[in-house]
């Protein structure tokens, strides 16, 4: 007799049952943090286009306690977010040299030094 | 050789008799150096004959044992018992429909995998008289790790888009695609995107990579889909922004 019994998989909630699934859903929704901060980049140059008073507003606000606190929360979701996907590059790049493929500890690797450098450089311009 | 009493709370479900699946918790004598699968067999040996699963090797190669062991996808044959504590879950191997008990229907995995053409499909034929396609260690190389794929579906329990999406291919039939694509002696690429590189195909994969985490042969299939929606991205590029670029 074949009568396939289906177990019902909740639509919303389905990532509460294995933490891997949880690990997955705190990459994605991190990426909204990211989002958050372009759109406050977007808002800057909308106050520096109003003239040097608004533009000084906008920098001050973002020295507040409540400025910084959410830089703080973006800058740790940012992290969170890139490492989540430096760490995986090896399974979608693997870089194969003669019959050996590169270890994916330097794949990974190359991708922190060039985060390094990339904040070395904002770092030094910036300043 | 020291015993231990397992609790063993196995998934019943027999189709001509129930309306839903129910626990049923059996008390195994269990030596430490077993498996899950051997408290399964003395079950069905000793205690209760109507209990119904597969298994054939009991080696890890046949791949027929795939279930849920407190919820996570394993072979039962490589589940050993010592690493459990007394009380053992066993359920079916999650988002595929039950026909009895541990057994899951694999019809929905079959077709897809048939569909993408797991076989060498060469750039031109030759005669046998012409010899072997022959093959460095380097090219070689490149696909080995996805043949060692034995179709156990433990991808397909663990990936949480097969679970809500049942259309999509799924890890398994996407990596056996791309080991052909891979495969130096092989010309059957153009055939086998028609069936990857779509919706339902590897673009329904979001990189949970829980499939390559279950994995008991560490195949890595969700290094393989991340592969292939890069070929596939430069496949796309290719005919847009260059045209006349034969692919």
């Amino acid at each position: 007799m074949n009568k396939p019994y289906v177990r019902p998989l909740s639509k919303t909630s389905w990532f509460l049952t294995q933490t891997r699934y949880k690990r997955y859903m705190a990459r994605e929704v991190t990426c909204l943090f990211i989002f958050a901060y372009t759109f406050l980049l977007v808002w800057g140059l909308k106050r520096l286009s109003e003239g040097p008073d608004a533009f000084n507003a906008f920098v001050q606000a973002l020295g507040s306690p409540l400025g910084v606190l959410f830089n703080l929360v973006v800058l740790i979701a940012a992290v969170y977010h890139s490492t989540s996907w430096f760490n995986v590059t090896p399974q979608a790049m693997p870089i194969q040299r003669g019959e050996e493929f590169v270890p994916g500890k330097i794949i990974v690797g190359a991708h922190y030094a060039l985060w390094a450098v990339a904040s070395l450089i904002v770092l030094v311009l910036g300043v | 050789m020291s015993e231990r009493q397992i609790q063993l709370e196995v998934l019943r479900y027999n189709p001509e008799t129930d309306s839903e699946p129910r626990y049923q918790t059996y008390s195994v004598p269990c030596m430490n150096e077993w498996v899950v699968l051997d408290a399964l067999n003395y079950v069905k040996e000793h205690l209760d004959p109507t209990l119904s699963y597969r298994w054939s090797c009991h080696m890890a190669v046949c791949g027929s044992c795939g279930m849920m062991i407190n919820g996570e996808p394993k072979l039962a044959c490589k589940a050993f018992i010592h690493e459990y504590t007394d009380q053992i879950r066993v359920d079916p191997m999650a988002n595929f429909p039950i026909e009895r008990d541990l057994v899951t229907s694999v019809e929905d995995f079959i077709a897809k995998l048939a569909s993408v053409k797991p076989y060498l499909i060469p750039k031109e034929d030759k005669p046998i008289s012409a010899g072997e396609f022959k093959q460095t260690p380097a090219e070689l190389k490149k696909f080995k790790q996805y043949t060692l794929c034995i179709n156990c579906m433990l991808c397909y329990a663990a990936c949480p888009q097969y679970g809500l999406v049942p259309e999509f291919l799924g890890p398994a039939a996407i990596s056996m695609a791309h080991r052909y694509n891979q495969d130096s002696r092989d010309g059957g690429r153009d055939q086998r995107q028609e069936v990857i590189a779509t919706d339902t195909g590897v673009w329904e994969c979001s990189f949970v990579g829980a499939c390559s985490e279950v994995c008991p042969k560490h195949v890595d299939p969700a290094g393989a889909l991340q592969q292939v929606k890069v070929a596939s991205t430069i496949d796309w590029y290719k005919e847009h922004l260059m045209p006349w670029m034969k692919k």
